[in-house]
């Protein structure tokens, strides 16, 4: 008897990206169920941010496709999320949190509309999500790493998406912080939200995410963590310098 | 000239009125719509579409043999769209960075530019073109019709400004969020870039293809430092212009021999001057003067550390320390100043000529300190 399949949230074919002389990435196939949490891991210049981009469109495949629960991306596109890196943005721009929260609905709002008490509310609920409810009319270049970080992430949350892509969240914030992004990336998985997420550190693979995407310009290995998170895996997606403890046993 | 006879001229000297006015459209819209290209790290291309708009004037003149100033600012925009969709074309096919795609098409149309100007200076035309006005400006030579025509036009480009408001903000701010959310950011920023190219070329007459890029720089640039709220900065961006406009107007019209696109520039870099040193917060001024303070706050307290450890080492806590002990301990000198100011505090006392202690206001205030710096009391 055949067990009813998750239905696929995310499926990427052919996906290759390529400009110059190297390929940025090759020929990239891949299936996140829905409701996972999954880190795509691998080394510098692996293709991890591109893969993100190219799925969200901003970067132009040389060949391939991405479905989104079965339709091509251009038509789901209410139903992905993006937080990118922090790095990608001034943060000397004249706004404050509130207002970058709300760009989050911008989307929704379409052309000329202006955000309302509607779209106010929803920001003000999503950065309650994520602890930053005293900071709406903090302008943006006073605030830490991490307190940017969780602006991105409420601005993703106002969304109210199926699917996030996340550039690097834990990059550069403070303990306090990764441990209350981590709490609510769990919270998404409970509610049956699916999480791609482009993640730095090896060490906490095991312990943060349960399915994991091995990436060098190819796609080395991607399923649930204990039977994707090897030595030899690794071996092959870092080209033999595993830049952490190889002793380290997956854990179950 | 008394401020009432300058008043009167303003309002009643056709000459002035008109570029006065003409310059105050040109300042306000060139400010509103710079702001974005100084927010989105495109100030060069505010440079980049004036000075490719000059062949555009040139060949509209030739094409057409027209003098016209709707002819030639249509060729200008002409020249200018095609200037920047060249850049855009550069910089997706080469490996030239931003800066050098800029640099590029810039030199290399001017420098086409002028040569067909020098070309048309040449033929022996009895209409001479009289074209090179166009290098610095001639707001003279500005008529109400023309003044007519930047208004309609301007008042189009800060419509779109208002209407487009946050579409133009997520521009700016994050366009591959802006693509991810669905919005068409592409379209947005070709309609961004136009808008700025038809900016620039309003102010060709006035300003001149040379410095028109200060027109789109120094206004947003000015407003940024007095505030911190996108709006405002519009707002104000586009009432420094015509601040500016309007000031090297009248500056110029003193005199007869000052050229005004040029003092409306120097106006404008003024402004920015003052912006730069006197704004608050993010002011050179205030920043000196709050390190200044900051500066005095740190000798202070080490001053008053140096007296707690020293007082600390007595069984006599009230025992005096000899100005040259301190003086010994602290790096920084400035020592007697240090103790005459924290004694006007209240925190210290001096218990003869050269021999200080701690007041018990001054313990409180050392001890607070020490345990902020990890130090046991």
């Amino acid at each position: 008897m055949l067990a009813e399949q998750p239905p696929i949230a995310i499926d990427v074919a052919d996906l290759t990206v390529a400009y110059h002389e190297r390929p940025v990435l090759w020929d990239i196939d891949l299936a996140v169920p829905r409701g996972v949490l999954m880190a795509i891991v691998g080394p510098n210049g692996a293709g991890k941010t591109t893969l993100i981009k190219a799925i969200l469109g901003l970067v132009p495949p040389t060949a391939g496709r991405v479905f989104v629960f079965g339709r091509p991306y251009a038509e789901q596109r209410h139903l992905v999320g993006y937080v990118p890196q922090r790095g990608s943005v001034d943060w000397d721009f004249p706004t404050d949190v509130l207002d970058v929260v709300m760009m989050g609905r911008y989307g929704a709002l379409g052309w000329v509309r202006r955000p309302g008490r509607a779209e106010r509310a929803q920001a003000l609920a999503a950065l309650r999500k994520v602890g930053m409810e005293d900071y709406t009319a903090r302008q943006i270049n006073q605030l830490s790493g991490g307190q940017q970080q969780r602006v991105f992430l409420a601005r993703a949350l106002v969304q109210e998406s199926q699917v996030y892509l996340m550039d690097e969240p834990f990059q550069g914030v403070d303990a306090t912080t990764e441990r209350a992004i981590l709490l609510l990336l769990q919270e998404l998985r409970s509610a049956g939200k699916t999480v791609l997420v482009v993640h730095h550190d090896l060490q906490t693979v095991p312990e943060y995410f349960d399915w994991v995407t091995l990436l060098n310009v190819r796609r080395i290995a991607s399923g649930p963590v204990a039977e994707v998170f090897t030595e030899e895996n690794l071996r092959v997606a870092y080209g033999g310098r595993v830049p952490f403890d190889s002793q380290r046993k997956v854990e179950a | 000239m008394t401020p009432g006879s300058l008043l009167q001229d303003l309002l009643f000297d056709y000459t002035l009125r008109t570029v006065a006015l003409g310059s105050a459209i040109l300042g306000l819209v060139s400010g509103a719509l710079g702001t974005f290209a100084v927010l989105r790290r495109q100030s060069l291309l505010g440079d980049t579409v004036s000075h490719t708009a000059l062949p555009g004037i040139a060949l509209a003149f030739l094409l057409t043999g027209s003098k016209a100033p709707l002819v030639l600012l249509l060729g200008a925009a002409a020249a200018g769209w095609l200037g920047t969709l060249l850049i855009v074309a550069v910089l997706r096919t080469t490996r030239l960075k931003s800066d050098s795609a800029f640099g590029v098409v810039l030199s290399v149309f001017f420098g086409f530019g002028l040569v067909l100007l020098t070309l048309i200076q040449k033929r022996p035309d009895a209409r001479q073109a009289g074209l090179e006005k166009f290098l610095f400006g001639q707001a003279t030579a500005l008529l109400a019709q023309d003044v007519a025509v930047m208004a309609v036009v301007g008042a189009i480009l800060l419509a779109v400004v208002i209407v487009l408001y946050k579409e133009f903000k997520l521009a700016a701010f994050d366009p591959d969020f802006g693509l991810s959310v669905g919005l068409p950011m592409r379209r947005i920023d070709i309609l961004l870039t136009s808008s700025l190219v038809v900016a620039v070329v309003l102010g060709l007459q006035t300003v001149g293809v040379v410095l028109m890029s200060a027109m789109i720089v120094a206004p947003a640039a000015s407003a940024r430092q007095w505030t911190d709220r996108l709006g405002t900065m519009i707002a104000l961006a586009g009432l420094l212009g015509a601040l500016a406009g309007v000031g090297g107007a009248v500056a110029s019209s003193l005199t007869s021999r000052l050229p005004t696109g040029p003092v409306i520039v120097l106006c404008a870099s003024a402004i920015v001057i003052i912006s730069l040193t006197l704004a608050p917060r993010r002011g050179l001024l205030w920043s000196w003067l709050r390190r200044l303070r900051n500066r005095r706050r740190l000798a202070l307290d080490a001053v008053l550390l140096d007296l707690y450890e020293l007082s600390r080492q007595h069984a006599d806590r009230a025992h005096p320390h000899a100005l040259a002990a301190l003086e010994a301990m602290n790096q920084r000198g400035g020592v007697g100043r240090s103790l005459a100011a924290l004694a006007a505090r209240g925190l210290v006392q001096a218990v003869s000529a050269d021999a200080w202690n701690l007041t018990p206001a001054g313990r409180q205030e050392a001890e607070r300190l020490a345990a902020t710096l990890g130090r046991r009391p």
